[in-house]
């Protein structure tokens, strides 16, 4: 492991085989220091990068970020140039992901704010459990096709799939799109066709207030990947809502359930 | 098919009130959250709905003049030890709703008791008893990674070696994981005043930590399940340790299910969802699929927290329990909890309560013979969870081999519950397990803190005087110490699994 310093407030970790636990002490050392930005190169996979640290610093990766990355993140802008493995933005709260390639399987797990903007594919499981609280609105945008189970579990949030760049035949998505899903909202561009979702989602035209947000959420992807929002939007998109957000609302009872007319 | 419901017809509970003592004061109405009592204006006398009747006692225990009594009804189902009378109302409430039938309180089957089969060691005349009254005795126990070895200095004193965090625990008993919204704040603050003035700690739950318990943060160990409720930076950092949830007792397998209607404002704040969504924990966290995957969350959460925090992990005992066991030590937990077959504060299917997972007694010896052998013990502390009544229990699991134990259960007896098993209801009467405002208000946080610290005092000096009768003067000595236990009335085999001899012997 290498660090220079290149700049006022910007450092430069040349990574290589070094263990992610030392790269990571190293970055939340600088950062405590008062680091602005800091430049990965060399990644080969160190996990976990840019957790552990609150405030709006920028880390930029050059190679491949490893799982984990950005899980928990609690403000950081973060950059990959490159592919990203499994987990990218993993139980995260603020702050901003960016990959410039692929990424691997349960991105967005537990999302609960923030924006991840992916450029290419992502994995299996992307987008599962993400929430939303009042002011706290998660938005992960996949430029790519997405593999199975996408929006499992969604319980609030803004998961958008562009399905760009596809060789011809290929799905946008895989089977059990949206199962479970009982929050929040998924936007696809182009059509999803019903064998592909979950049995607890209904499937809508976006409405005038839909293409709204959509065209609000898609600026900055658009920024990040040089991509005009017209030209994204020039294919009509699909909406999947939950049905209920109480969807096991009756598979389960009680003997006391006279009362509360549960039982009729 | 029937003039009345079945559940109507043939209710499990009555309520006896004597006319001559009421004096229609109508508390018993007041206290009844279940809606089995209501007041006749016409006859001027207080009625029932016994099929509602649930045996929570509140009224009993609210009535001025001794006028009621909640029994048994007498009129029950013809005697049939296959179909019982639970095996008949539990038909009765499935064709009427098409559902898995919910309970809670933990397992109630008559599954064998094997601390009840273990008894202590005494010492008399070859080496002498200690009296804890006036000899110093030791309690305190580090829950947390131990090293293999220790190195000193030059000076042979001072130790070189850095140990990794840990708790520093007064007594070997902690309160177990019950989350913000499966019961209340109150009784989440009375047990978090209680650890801080006793010195031992809370488990959140996974429901997040409520804003106005940080407070307490020294004495909280804060849980992540797969939901991830409330989960964020933060939350972390504002703890003494993290708690991986894998499985529970109460319902082994199966994720978390907290009802939409029991989202109120408060609750949806601190889980980070919106009111009146339903909460679903999944049943496994869909970013460990194995011991691999557990390991990249268990030092997600170290370096989230800058390796300041232990992680303990918590599973259910299950069949193959020691050998998971060993996995979570290699994953590199801190502490492993284990969750018997009688555990179980939680909401859960009743077939799941009754019949999923193995008892305590024989997890915590297979699994302290595992760790040893694979030279794994000192790595990971061992907590021992479900179903333990009494200080006696807990000192039992110790010398099977458990570092500490959680309680939960005795939680909420000490704050007023009678065992009545509709926690999932939300209409606790004692206001334990309810968020109903009007309810919850009726479990004061002040009063229940001291219940729980006497209990703690209580258990501290109860383990005191069976370590002093065994000539021990430190519960160190007493871990896994299986000498010092004989069973009774155990199988040959039996005695195998737990590592210990006949009475006798």
């Amino acid at each position: 492991m290498e660090v220079k310093q290149i700049g006022d407030g910007v450092y430069e970790i040349t990574c290589g085989t070094t263990h992610y636990r030392e790269v990571n002490a190293k970055v939340r050392e600088l950062v405590n220091a008062g680091a602005q930005k800091v430049i990965l190169k060399e990644v080969y996979g160190q996990r976990y990068i840019g957790t552990g640290i609150k405030g709006k610093v920028k880390i930029e990766v050059h190679g491949t970020a490893g799982n984990d990355l950005g899980i928990f993140l609690y403000g950081p802008e973060i950059e990959v140039f490159g592919n990203a493995q499994d987990g990218v933005g993993n139980t995260m709260r603020d702050g901003k992901i960016v990959v410039r390639g692929h990424a691997g399987d349960v991105c967005g797990y537990g999302m609960r704010g923030g924006k991840v903007y992916v450029e290419g594919d992502v994995g299996y499981r992307v987008g599962i459990h993400m929430k939303g609280y009042k002011n706290l609105v998660p938005t992960f945008i996949v430029g790519g096709k997405a593999g199975n189970f996408f929006g499992e579990y969604m319980a609030g949030g803004i998961l958008i799939l562009l399905g760009l760049n596809r060789k011809p035949g290929e799905d946008i998505v895989g089977d059990y799109c949206a199962t479970g899903m009982h929050g929040g909202v998924i936007y696809v561009r182009g059509e999803v066709p019903k064998r592909y979702l979950g049995k607890e989602v209904k499937v809508f035209e976006p409405t005038l207030e839909d293409m709204k947000l959509l065209t609000e959420e898609l600026k900055g992807f658009s920024e990040a990947f040089n991509i005009p929002v017209d030209e994204i939007l020039s294919e009509p998109f699909t909406k999947i809502v939950p049905v209920s957000a109480r969807p096991y609302g009756r598979m389960y009872a009680h003997r006391w359930g006279i009362a509360t007319g549960l039982i009729k | 098919m029937l003039f009345k419901k079945p559940q109507v017809a043939f209710y499990p509970f009555m309520v006896l009130r004597d006319d001559y003592k009421c004096v229609r004061c109508k508390s018993c109405v007041d206290q009844c959250s279940f809606d089995a009592t209501y007041y006749d204006e016409d006859l001027n006398m207080i009625m029932n709905h016994h099929e509602n009747c649930v045996n929570c006692k509140r009224c009993e225990a609210f009535c001025p003049t001794d006028a009621i009594k909640v029994v048994k009804n007498p009129s029950t189902f013809h005697p049939d030890a296959n179909w019982t009378p639970e095996a008949i109302r539990d038909i009765h409430v499935q064709m009427l709703t098409g559902a898995v039938i919910l309970t809670s309180t933990g397992n109630d089957k008559p599954i064998k008791n094997y601390f009840d089969h273990l008894l202590l060691d005494a010492c008399q005349v070859t080496n002498p008893p200690i009296d804890p009254l006036r000899e110093p005795m030791e309690l305190k126990t580090f829950i947390g990674r131990k090293t293999d070895q220790l190195q000193f200095d030059s000076d042979g004193v001072s130790i070189k070696t850095t140990i990794g965090k840990q708790l520093e625990l007064e007594i070997p008993v902690l309160f177990s994981a019950m989350s913000y919204g499966s019961i209340n704040l109150n009784l989440q603050k009375a047990m978090a005043i209680a650890c801080r003035e006793f010195g031992t700690y809370w488990n959140t739950g996974e429901g997040g930590l409520h804003k106005s318990l940080r407070e307490f943060k020294d004495h909280t160990i804060v849980q992540v399940a797969s939901g991830r409720f409330g989960v964020d930076l933060e939350y972390l950092e504002t703890s003494a340790a993290i708690e991986i949830k894998i499985g529970q007792g109460a319902k082994p397998g199966i994720g978390g299910h907290l009802p939409g209607e029991k989202v109120n404002e408060g609750i949806a704040e601190t889980r980070m969802i919106p009111v009146g969504s339903d909460a679903i924990s999944p049943a496994p966290h869909h970013d460990i699929y194995s011991i691999e995957d557990l390991r990249q969350l268990i030092y997600a959460l170290k370096e989230a927290t800058n390796y300041e925090k232990p992680v303990f992990v918590k599973i259910a005992a299950v069949h193959n329990v020691a050998a998971i066991a060993c996995g979570i030590a290699h994953a590199g937990a801190d502490a492993i909890a284990i969750d018997g077959v009688r555990g179980g504060t939680g909401a859960t299917p009743k077939s799941l309560r009754d019949h999923v997972g193995i008892p305590i007694e024989m997890a915590i010896a297979a699994v302290d013979d595992r760790l040893r052998k694979e030279g794994l013990r000192n790595e990971v502390s061992l907590i021992a969870a479900g179903g333990f009544r009494s200080a006696v229990d807990v000192l039992k699991a110790i010398a099977l081999g458990a570092d500490a134990v959680y309680i939960g259960t005795v939680a909420k007896l000490a704050a007023g519950c009678t065992q009545c098993q509709q926690c999932h209801t939300g209409r606790c009467a004692w206001g334990i397990t309810t968020n109903n405002p009007k309810l919850a208000k009726r479990l004061n946080p002040d009063i229940v803190a001291e219940n729980l610290y006497n209990l703690l005092r209580a258990w501290a000096h109860d383990i005191k005087e069976l370590l002093g009768a065994m000539g021990i003067n430190a519960i160190e000595s007493i871990k896994g110490n299986r000498l010092r236990l004989r069973s009774w009335g155990l199988t040959e085999q039996e005695n195998k699994i737990l590592g210990v001899l006949p009475a006798g012997m």
